[in-house]
C-alpha cells in the first residue's frame, strides 16, 4: 500500500524568542527583528508523515505553504528532511488573509495537487495560535478531521489510528481515510535535514528567486540541472479573488495596542533571614497567609 | 432570532467550567444587546443539564440527547450548530478554545462564512466604523486576544458575518450564578434531523480523561515558579512551600516547555489566568504572555536573582536573591511565626 500524503506548513516569526527590539517605537512589530522560521508544530506533522513513508514504500509526501516569496524556504526544508515535492501558493491577493481566507486558498490548492489519503498539519502555528486552519481547510474539503494528534499509531483497510493528547487525558480513535490530522507539539521532533538531500535540492529555487539570483547561481545552473519549486498564484488554484486575502475575511482587526503593564511601586528586600522574616510575619499578621 | 449562543462541552454529565464562565459572560454581554442568552447541549443523558445552566441566566436551552453523541466527535457536533445556526441565526456563538471548542469552532465557522476568533480574553460590545465604505455598526461584538506571542493586544470586530464567534480559554472569564432561580424554557431535538449517519467517521475507541488534580484557577495562595528555576528537582522547592503556606503550585510556560511542571498548572495567555490574594514568582523572569495571566493577583511577591527581571515592575514585594536560598527560609520562619 502507498499513500498521498499532503503536509500543510507555515512560514512564522519566530515568537518564542522576543526580544527587546522586536517592537518598533510606534508599537507595530518589527518583523525584520524576528527570524523566519519552520512553525515548529508543523515539523512534527512532518514527521508524522515522514515515519508514514518510512512504513510504506512508494509514498508521495507533498509540502504545501502559503506565503511571501521568500516562503519557499518551508518547500525546501521539508525537501531537505525528505518531502518529495512541494508548492508555494503566494499571490498579492491572499494578503491579510484570516484563518477563513487562508483555508479556503490551501484548499483550492489541494484540488489541484488532486487525490490524497491523508493531510497532515501543525495543530497551531505560533504567530498566531488560533488552530483554526487545519479543520477549515478539512471543511471545505468536505473530510473529517482529528486533531491534537500525539501519533498516528497505524493505516490498515483505509482507516487510520491516531492517538491523541487532549488538555487532561488521551484518547485512542479511529476514523475513515481520507481525512485531516493535525499534530501537537507533544509529539516525536523531526528528524533532521538529510545531508544527500541537501546536496539535491539546495540550488531548487522558485521562479522568483531565479529572478533576483546572482550570476553565480546562474552560472550553477548552467552547468547541472536545477530543479524548479512551483510557485502556484491564485489564479494557477482557479480561486475566487473575493474570497482570498483581506476581502474573504470576514475577521478585521480593529485595533492593535502595545501591551503595556501597570508598574507598581515595589519594596525590595535582600535574602537576609532578618528580612524575609519580617516579611513572612508581615504576611501572617494582614492574613494574607496563614 | 439573533440571540446569543454558548456551546456547552460535557463530561460524565457535567457542564464544564469553561461554559458556565461563557454563559456569565454571555448573560452580561446578553443584557446589553437586549436579547436572549440560549445554551447547545449535545451528548447523551442530558437531563441534569437545564438544573446546571439556568441559573446562569440561560432563556433557552436547546437539547440533542443521542447514545452516538458522546463522547464528542467533529462531524456530528459541527452538523448540529450548523443547522441549527443557519435556523436560529445567532449574533454571536462562544464556545471553550478547548481540545473541543478549537475543533468544532473552525468547522462551524467554515461552513457558515462566519468569523472566528481563538483564544479571546476579553469579551466588550461597541460601534465600530468602516471608514473605506462610510458605514458604521453598531453593537459588535469586540473580541479581544494577544496576539504575536503575546506583545500586542488586537481587537477584532466581523462587521458583516453571522454569527460573531470567538473562543475563550479556561479560567479567563469569571463564573457567576446569576439568579438561582432563574427558568429557562427547554427545547428538544430529534437528533436524527441534524446529523446524518455518514458524519459518523471517527469512533472513540479508547478514552482516558482525568479529572483535573490540579485547581489553580481557585487557589488563594499561588506559588508558581519559572525557567530560572533550573530543574525538576527545584521544583520540588516550590510544592514544598506551596504544602507548608496552603497554596498551590503554578508555573510559566518555559517551566513547563522545560519539562520541570506538568502542561495543567501552566499560567498565562497560553495556559490559565488566575487572580489569587498571594502570587510568589520564583525564577520567572515575566514575559508579557506569563504576566498577562496573573496580573491582577492581589500581592505579588518575585523572587529572582536578577534584580532587573522584568516582573519585578508589577511586583508589591522583589526578593533579589537565589531561589535556593530564599525559600527554604520562607518555610523556617513561617513554620517559627505561624500559629
Amino acid at each position: 500500500m502507498s499513500l498521498k500524503i499532503i503536509v500543510l506548513a507555515k512560514q512564522v516569526p519566530d515568537t518564542r524568542n522576543v526580544g527587546k527590539d522586536a517592537m518598533k517605537a510606534d508599537g507595530t512589530v518589527n518583523r525584520a527583528a524576528l527570524p523566519a522560521i519552520f512553525n515548529p508544530e508543523d515539523l512534527n506533522a512532518l514527521e508524522q508523515a515522514l515515519r508514514l513513508k518510512d512504513e510504506f514504500p512508494g509514498s508521495t509526501l507533498t509540502l504545501l505553504t502559503m506565503g511571501p516569496p521568500r516562503a519557499a524556504d518551508i518547500i525546501r526544508e521539508g525537501l531537505f528532511r525528505g518531502a518529495d515535492n512541494g508548492y508555494l501558493l503566494t499571490d498579492r491577493v491572499f494578503a491579510g488573509a484570516d484563518t477563513l481566507a487562508t483555508s479556503y486558498a490551501l484548499h483550492e490548492a489541494i484540488k489541484k495537487i488532486g487525490k490524497f489519503d491523508l493531510i497532515i498539519s501543525g495543530r497551531q502555528a505560533i504567530d498566531g495560535d488560533t488552530a483554526q486552519v487545519g479543520p477549515q481547510v478539512a471543511e471545505k474539503l468536505g473530510i473529517s478531521q482529528i486533531t491534537y494528534a500525539e501519533e498516528i499509531r497505524s493505516i490498515k483497510d483505509g482507516k487510520i489510528t491516531v492517538k491523541r493528547r487532549l488538555e487532561r487525558g488521551v484518547e485512542i480513535v479511529e476514523g475513515k481515510l481520507p481525512l485531516l490530522v493535525t499534530v501537537n507539539g507533544s509529539a516525536p521532533n523531526c528528524r533532521p535535514r538529510n545531508a544527500r538531500l541537501i546536496q539535491q535540492y539546495k540550488y531548487a529555487k522558485t521562479a522568483s528567486e531565479r529572478q533576483t539570483e546572482s550570476n553565480d547561481y546562474v552560472n550553477i545552473c548552467n552547468t547541472r540541472a536545477c530543479i524548479n519549486l512551483e510557485e502556484w498564484s491564485a489564479a494557477d488554484v482557479n480561486a475566487d479573488p473575493k474570497q482570498c486575502g483581506l476581502s474573504g475575511s470576514p475577521t478585521k482587526v480593529k485595533k492593535i495596542e502595545n501591551v503595556v503593564f501597570q508598574a507598581k511601586e515595589s519594596k525590595t528586600i535582600d535574602s537576609s533571614d532578618l528580612q524575609i522574616e519580617d516579611l513572612i510575619i508581615e504576611l501572617i499578621t494582614n492574613h494574607t497567609i496563614g | 432570532m439573533n440571540n446569543l449562543f454558548v456551546y456547552l462541552e460535557i463530561e460524565n454529565g457535567k457542564v464544564e467550567d469553561v461554559s458556565l464562565e461563557l454563559l456569565t459572560k454571555g448573560r452580561t454581554l446578553a443584557n446589553s444587546l437586549h436579547c436572549n442568552l440560549e445554551a447547545v447541549a449535545a451528548g447523551s443523558q442530558l437531563d441534569e443539564i437545564g438544573a446546571q445552566v439556568f441559573p446562569y441566566g440561560v432563556d433557552v436551552l436547546h437539547l440533542f440527547d443521542d447514545a452516538r453523541l458522546y463522547p464528542y466527535t467533529s462531524l456530528p457536533h459541527t452538523s448540529i450548530l450548523v443547522k441549527l445556526f443557519e435556523k436560529e441565526k445567532p449574533q454571536i456563538a462562544l464556545m471553550g478554545a478547548t481540545s473541543i471548542g478549537r475543533d468544532l469552532g473552525p468547522r462551524v465557522s467554515s461552513a457558515l462564512f462566519s468569523g472566528l476568533t481563538a483564544d479571546c480574553t476579553a469579551l466588550e460590545i461597541g460601534d465600530h466604523e468602516e471608514k473605506k465604505e462610510d458605514k458604521t455598526y453598531t453593537n459588535l461584538l469586540y473580541q479581544i486576544r494577544p496576539a504575536f506571542g503575546g506583545n500586542i493586544v488586537a481587537t477584532i470586530v466581523n462587521p458583516d458575518n453571522r454569527p460573531q464567534m470567538a473562543t475563550v480559554r479556561e479560567g479567563v472569564m469569571k463564573k457567576e450564578i446569576f439568579d438561582a432561580a432563574y427558568k429557562g424554557q427547554t427545547v428538544s431535538y430529534k437528533v436524527k434531523d441534524y446529523v446524518s449517519a455518514t458524519d459518523f467517521v471517527v469512533d472513540v475507541i479508547e478514552r482516558h480523561i482525568e479529572a483535573s488534580k490540579v485547581n489553580i484557577k481557585g487557589a488563594p495562595i499561588i506559588v508558581a515558579g519559572g525557567y530560572g528555576m533550573g530543574s525538576k528537582e527545584n521544583f520540588r522547592l516550590l510544592h514544598d512551600l506551596a504544602n507548608t503556606i496552603g497554596a498551590e503550585v503554578g508555573a510559566s510556560r518555559a517551566a513547563v516547555d522545560a519539562g520541570y511542571a506538568e502542561h495543567e498548572r501552566q499560567i498565562g495567555q497560553t495556559g490559565v489566568t488566575v487572580r489569587p490574594k498571594l502570587y510568589i514568582a520564583c525564577g520567572i523572569s515575566g514575559q508579557i504572555q506569563h504576566i498577562a495571566g496573573m496580573q491582577d493577583s492581589s500581592m505579588i511577591i518575585a523572587i529572582n536573582s536578577d534584580p532587573n527581571a522584568p516582573i519585578n515592575t508589577i511586583a508589591d514585594y522583589v526578593i533579589t536573591g537565589e531561589v535556593e536560598t530564599v525559600i527554604p527560609k520562607m518555610i523556617k520562619y513561617y513554620k517559627k511565626n505561624s500559629k
